[in-house]
C-alpha cells in the first residue's frame, strides 16, 4: 500500500513491470484467477490482456461502525503475492485507517477524488450505518449515513466489505442499539457487491476487484449479492469433515475421541451447513487451514444475523430459545386452563344430567 | 426478511410458539377428557380391569390374525410409517440434540444412512396411505378434509427433511428453515386433529382393555 | 313429555364420560372397524362403518365437550344433530349393528366403538327415531313383562307339560333356594326343552333352584332400544324377586343380550350393587362340572361346532365355559375360524330380530355365518342363546343349509348319566 505509483494514466501492465513481476508469473496469476472464478482456461489471455491494459481505478474506500478487521485481513497477507500488488495498484484515494492524511485534508482528498472520477470510481464500504442517531458514527463531523450518500452518488459500483457493510454484522445484532443497517439497505440504485464475512477472506477481495478490472463488470451475485463464484458452496458441502457427517460420526466435545479423530463438529455447534463462504477451499493465512481444520466449528459469519443464532456452540438443530422453560411453564399454565375448561365442561355435562326426564314407554314415539 | 433471519426465527420465536400451542393444546385436551370422568362399575368383577387395561394399551399394536387378513394394506403400511417416523424423529443425530436441549434426556442415534433410507420408505408408504385412501371405496367414504390435512403436515416434515438433508432445490439455510417450520405446522395442529391420537391411544386403549377385562375377557 | 330432538340431544349429552371422549379424540379413520362388520362385509356398503354410526354421538360430545367445538359453536360452525341426521341414522345404528363388539376388538387405537353406538341409541330412542318393533317390544315388556307378551299362565302351562315330559317338579317361588332362573320368552315359547334340561341337570347336581312368578322374564328391551330409563325399571323387577326370594344366584338363560342387562348392565343401571351373584347358565354348569357335579356318559360321534353368542362370549366373557362343556360329551369338535371373543355375530343380536325393518339385511348379513359353515361343515351347531339359534335356523333355511342347532344346556342334559 506504500509507494503508490505516481500518475494516474499508468496501466496496471506498467506497475508490475515497474515491480518486476514476470510475464510468466503474472500468466499464472491470470490462470489461477480463472479457475478461481470458474472461467475456461481460454479466458486466461483475455484476462491478461484486459489486466495488462486496465487504467488505475480511483478507489475510496469508507469505514463506518466497523473494528477495523477487515482492512488488518486484507493487508495481512504473509507474503507479497500477485493479490496485493493488484491491490497496491489501484488508487486507493482515501482511507481512513491507511492514509497519510486527517481531518480536513483528507476530506477534501475524498472530494477531490470524488469530482475528478465522478461516475467511475469503486466504493468500497466496511461497517455498518448506524440509522438510530447520526451521532454514533461520525467522521471529521460527518454522519456515517450522509458520507455514504454523497459518496455513493458518484460511484461506479459499491463493494460492501465485510458482514457489517453486507448486512449489518455485529453492530445490527440483537437488540441493535445504534439501528446498524447494512451499505444495501440505504443504497438502491447502484450496483452492490457484498463481500461478507468476519473478516471476509483477502484473496476474495482482490478476487472481485480482479474481475471489475478484467471485465469492467461486476460478477454475477446470488440472491443476497454475493458473488457466486466465492459464495457458490457451502462450507458444509466442501468440507474434509463431511463424510463423518454422512456417517453419522461427531466429535462431542473438543478434546473427546472424536475430536482427536477429526470427526464433524456439528454437535458443537457448526453452522457449516448453512453458511456459503470460501474458507473450505481458499482457506487462510495463506492457504494454510480454515476453522473447522483447526478444530474449531464453523460460526457462519458470512452469513446475515450470524451473531443471532443462538450462540455459537448450539448445534443447528437446537431451538435458539429456553424451551424447557418454554414447556414447564406452558404445562402450568395448561393444567389450570385445563382443569378450568374441564370444570366448566363436566358442569355442563351435569346439568345434562340434572334436567333429565324420565323416558317411559309412553315417551318413544313423538 | 432474508433466509438467515427465517431460520433463525423458526429456531426460536417461531418454535417457541409451536411448542407453547402444542404443549398447551394437549395437556387442555388430555384434561378436558379426564376431567369427564367415568362412573364406578358396580356389576361384580370377573376380572381384572387394570391388567387387561394395561395389556391392551400394548396388545392393540399386534393385530389379530382375521383382522390382518382383511385389512392387511393398511396395517402393513401402517406400521411401516408409524415405525418410520418413530425412527426418523426420535434418531437422527440433530433430532437427539432437540430433545437432548429441551429434556436434557439424551440417547444413541441411528447412522445417518439408515435414517435417510427410512426416511425415504416412510415418504412412499405415506403416499401409498393416501393412494390407498383416495381408491379404497371404504376410506374414501371415511376421509375428510382433515384427513387430508394432517396427511400433508405429517409427510411435508419428512420431505422437507430430506431435502434440507440432501440440500436440494433451494440454499440450505432456506431448507433447513423450511423443515423446521413444516413441523411447527404439526406442532400446532397436532392438539386439534387426529394426530392426538398419539397421547389418546393410551386412554382409549386402556377404556377398553379395562371394560372387557372386567368381564374377563382380554380385548 | 313426549319424544323429542331436544330430549335426545339432552340424553346424548348425559351419555358421554371420558371413555367417549378418549375414543372419538383417538379416531384416525383407518377403516379396520369397517372390514370387523359384518354389516360391511356382506353388504359392501361403506355408510355401514362402525364409528359412523356414532355420529350423532360424536357431533354432541365436539360441540359440547371440546374447547375447539364450543368456539366453533360460537362462531355458529360445527355439524349439528337434527331431526335429519337422526332419520338418516335410525336404520344405520338400529338395523345395521348388533351392538356385537367385533368392530371394538379390531380398532387399533382401541376405540369401543359398541358403546358409542350403545349410547347412540339412548339419544335416538329419546328423540323418538328408534323403529317400531322394539318399541312394541319395549312396550309389551314394560305392562306385559315380556317382550313377546308371554305372561305367567303361558309359562304355568308349558311348566305343566315340561313337568309331565321329564317326571322333574320345576320349583316356583322357593324361599332360600340357591339358585333362581330366568327364562327369556323364547325359551317359554319355542324351546320349553331348556326349562326341562336345566331340571335334569340340576337334579342331578342336587342343586336347589327355583323361578319367580314375578319375575320369570330375562330379556331386557330397554337394553336393546337403548333406554336406561326402562331398562332399568325391568331389572328392578328381577332384583326384588331375588331379594324376595333371597336366593343367592340369579341364573341368566340361554340369551345374550338377557345377560348383558342383568350381568354386567344391571347394578349399573338401578345404581347400586346386587347382593346376590349374577351367572349365566354356562357359568353354572362349568362350575358343577368343575365340583365333579356333573357326570356325562355318552359321547356324541357328530362334528359339532360352537357359535359364541356375542354378548355371551364376546361381551360377556363366557368363552371358556362352553368349550369346557363341550369337551364332556363331544367326541368331534371342530371351532369356526374366528371364534371366542373374535366371533362372528349371527346378525340378529341388538334388538335387530324384533325390528322387522331390518329383516332383509339381517338375512343378508348371515351369509357371513354361512361363509363360516361353509369351512367347517359341521353336523350340528351348538350354542348359548335362543335368539342367535331361532335366527340361525332361520337363515340356514334361507340358504338352503341343513344343519340342526342344539342348545348346550340340552345337549348336556342328553348325555348325562342315568
Ligand atoms: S464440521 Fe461443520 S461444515 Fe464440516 S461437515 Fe461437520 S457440520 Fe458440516
Ligand atoms: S357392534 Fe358389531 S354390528 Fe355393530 S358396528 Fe360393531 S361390528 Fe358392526
Ligand atoms: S377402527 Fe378405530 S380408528 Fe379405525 S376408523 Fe374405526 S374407530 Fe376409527
Amino acid at each position: 500500500m506504500t509507494d503508490i505509483p505516481e500518475g494516474k494514466d499508468e496501466t496496471l501492465g506498467d506497475v508490475l513491470r515497474q515491480r518486476g513481476i514476470s510475464r510468466r508469473s503474472f500468466l499464472k496469476f491470470c490462470a489461477t484467477t480463472a479457475s478461481m472464478m470458474a472461467l475456461p482456461p481460454s479466458m486466461i489471455p483475455t484476462i491478461a490482456h484486459a489486466l495488462e491494459r486496465a487504467k488505475k481505478p480511483s478507489v475510496i474506500w469508507l469505514s463506518f461502525q466497523e473494528c477495523t478487521g477487515c482492512t488488518e485481513s486484507l493487508t495481512r497477507a504473509h507474503s507479497v503475492t500477485i493479490e496485493n500488488l493488484i491491490f497496491d495498484s489501484i488508487s486507493l484515494d482515501y482511507h481512513h485507517t491507511l492514509q497519510a492524511a486527517s481531518g480536513h485534508a483528507a476530506e477534501e482528498a475524498r472530494m477531490a477524488a470524488m469530482e475528478e472520477n465522478y461516475g467511475k470510481y469503486l466504493l468500497v464500504v466496511d461497517g455498518s450505518i448506524p440509522l438510530g442517531n447520526p451521532g454514533y458514527s461520525t467522521i471529521a463531523g460527518i454522519s456515517n449515513y450522509d458520507m455514504l450518500m454523497e459518496t455513493a452518488k458518484g460511484a461506479a459500483a459499491i463493494i460492501s466489505v465485510g458482514t457489517c457493510a453486507a448486512y449489518g454484522g455485529i453492530p445490527h445484532a440483537k437488540p441493535n442499539p445504534t439501528g446498524a443497517v447494512s451499505v444495501g439497505e440505504i443504497i438502491k440504485d447502484k450496483p452492490i457487491i457484498n463481500v461478507p464475512g468476519c473478516p471476509p477472506i483477502p484473496v476474495v477481495i482482490t478476487g472481485v476487484l480482479t474481475h471489475f478490472l478484467t471485465f469492467g463488470t461486476i460478477p454475477e451475485l446470488d440472491h443476497i449479492g454475493r458473488p457466486k463464484v466465492f459464495y457458490g458452496q457451502s462450507i458444509h458441502d466442501r468440507c474434509y469433515r463431511r463424510t463423518f457427517y454422512d456417517k453419522g460420526q461427531f466429535a462431542e466435545t473438543f478434546d473427546d475421541e472424536g475430536a482427536r479423530k477429526g470427526w464433524c463438529l456439528y454437535k458443537l455447534g457448526c453452522k457449516g451447513p448453512t453458511t456459503y463462504n470460501a474458507c473450505a477451499t481458499t482457506k487462510w493465512n495463506n492457504g494454510t487451514s480454515f476453522p473447522i481444520e483447526s478444530g474449531h466449528p464453523c460460526l457462519g459469519c458470512s452469513e446475515p444475523e450470524f451473531w443471532d443464532g443462538g450462540g455459537f456452540y448450539k448445534a443447528l438443530s437446537m431451538p435458539t430459545e429456553d424451551i424447557s422453560k418454554t414447556v414447564i411453564y406452558t404445562a402450568a399454565g395448561a393444567v389450570a386452563a385445563g382443569v378450568a375448561i374441564g370444570a366448566i365442561q363436566k358442569g355442563r355435562k351435569n346439568s345434562a344430567v340434572a334436567s333429565h326426564s324420565k323416558t317411559t314407554i309412553d315417551d318413544l314415539e313423538k | 426478511m432474508n433466509e438467515i433471519d427465517f431460520l433463525n426465527w423458526v429456531r426460536g420465536p417461531g418454535f417457541q410458539i409451536a411448542v407453547i400451542i402444542f404443549v398447551a393444546g394437549i395437556i387442555i385436551r388430555l384434561v378436558e377428557i379426564l376431567m369427564l370422568g367415568r362412573k364406578p362399575n358396580l356389576a361384580e368383577a370377573k376380572g381384572s380391569a387394570m391388567r387387561s387395561g394395561l395389556r391392551t394399551i400394548f396388545s392393540r399394536s399386534i393385530p389379530e390374525k382375521s383382522t390382518f387378513k382383511r385389512s392387511t394394506f393398511v396395517i402393513v403400511t401402517g406400521f411401516i410409517f408409524h415405525i418410520g417416523l418413530l425412527i426418523t424423529i426420535f434418531f437422527f443425530t440433530p433430532h437427539i440434540l432437540l430433545f437432548k436441549d429441551v429434556s436434557g434426556l439424551s440417547w444413541p442415534a441411528l447412522p445417518t444412512p439408515i435414517v435417510d433410507a427410512v426416511t425415504v420408505v416412510t415418504i412412499i408408504a405415506l403416499f401409498l396411505v393416501l393412494a390407498h385412501r383416495m381408491s379404497n371405496t371404504v376410506l374414501r367414504f371415511l376421509t375428510n378434509y382433515e384427513d387430508i390435512l394432517v396427511w400433508l403436515v405429517t409427510i411435508l416434515p419428512l420431505i422437507t427433511g430430506y431435502f434440507a438433508f440432501h440440500r436440494v432445490g433451494a440454499t440450505a439455510p432456506t431448507l433447513l428453515a423450511l423443515h423446521i417450520l413444516s413441523v411447527e405446522l404439526l406442532l400446532v395442529l397436532f392438539p386439534f386433529t387426529k394426530l392426538m391420537h398419539a397421547f389418546t391411544i393410551v386412554l382409549a386403549r386402556w377404556y377398553n382393555g379395562a371394560i372387557s377385562g372386567y368381564r374377563g375377557v382380554q380385548s | 313429555m313426549s319424544a323429542s330432538l331436544e330430549k335426545g340431544i339432552n340424553v346424548l349429552k348425559e351419555q358421554v364420560d371420558s371413555t367417549v371422549a378418549a375414543f372419538f379424540s383417538s379416531c384416525v379413520h383407518c377403516g379396520m372397524c369397517t372390514d370387523a362388520c359384518l354389516f360391511y362385509t356382506e353388504t359392501g356398503d361403506p355408510s355401514k362403518t362402525p364409528i359412523l354410526k356414532a355420529e350423532p354421538l360424536r357431533r354432541i360430545w365436539k360441540s359440547e365437550y371440546t374447547l375447539s367445538g364450543r368456539i366453533a359453536k360460537l362462531f355458529g360452525l360445527g355439524k349439528k344433530v337434527d331431526e335429519k341426521l337422526l332419520t338418516d341414522w335410525e336404520t344405520l345404528v338400529y338395523d345395521s349393528c348388533t351392538l356385537c363388539g367385533r368392530c371394538s376388538m379390531v380398532c387399533p387405537v382401541g376405540n369401543d366403538i359398541t358403546l358409542l353406538i350403545r349410547k347412540t341409541r339412548e339419544g335416538m330412542a329419546a328423540a323418538g327415531h328408534a323403529p317400531e318393533g322394539l318399541i312394541a317390544a319395549t312396550k309389551r315388556s314394560v305392562t306385559i313383562g315380556s317382550p313377546m307378551g308371554v305372561k305367567l299362565p303361558a309359562l304355568q302351562a308349558q311348566i305343566r307339560h315340561v313337568e309331565k315330559d321329564t317326571g322333574l317338579t320345576i320349583p316356583v317361588d322357593v324361599e332360600g333356594a340357591d339358585y333362581m332362573l330366568l327364562l327369556s320368552s323364547m325359551e317359554i315359547m319355542h324351546f320349553p326343552e331348556f326349562i326341562g334340561a336345566v331340571a335334569k341337570i340340576f337334579n342331578k347336581a342336587g342343586v336347589t333352584w327355583t323361578l319367580s312368578s314375578e319375575a320369570f322374564e330375562a330379556t331386557n328391551s330397554g337394553i336393546q332400544i337403548g333406554v336406561s330409563d326402562i331398562a332399568a325399571e325391568l331389572v328392578q323387577r328381577t332384583v326384588d324377586a331375588a331379594e324376595k326370594l333371597k336366593v343367592k344366584t340369579v341364573i341368566s338363560p340361554e340369551c345374550g343380550h338377557a345377560y348383558m342387562a342383568i350381568r354386567w348392565d344391571g347394578p349399573n343401571l338401578v345404581g347400586k350393587s346386587f347382593n346376590f351373584k349374577v351367572r349365566h347358565i354356562l357359568e353354572v354348569l362349568d362350575e358343577l362340572r368343575q365340583q365333579g357335579r356333573l357326570k356325562t356318559s355318552s359321547m356324541d360321534t357328530q362334528k359339532l361346532t360352537y357359535h359364541d353368542p356375542c354378548q355371551i362370549s364376546r361381551r360377556g366373557g363366557v368363552i371358556n365355559e362352553p368349550r369346557n362343556l363341550i369337551g364332556m360329551f363331544a367326541e368331534n369338535f371342530v371351532e369356526m375360524s374366528d371364534r371366542g371373543k373374535m366371533n362372528w355375530c349371527c346378525g340378529a343380536g341388538g334388538g335387530v330380530s324384533s325390528n322387522e325393518r331390518a329383516d332383509e339385511i339381517r338375512l343378508k348379513v348371515f351369509q357371513r355365518k354361512k361363509d363360516q359353515l361353509d369351512e367347517i361343515k359341521p353336523d350340528a351347531i351348538i350354542s348359548a342363546c335362543s335368539n342367535c339359534r331361532l335366527h340361525l335356523e332361520e337363515g340356514l333355511e334361507e340358504y338352503g343349509m341343513d344343519i340342526p342347532l342344539l342348545s348346550l344346556t340340552e345337549i348336556l342334559a342328553e348325555h348325562l348319566e342315568d
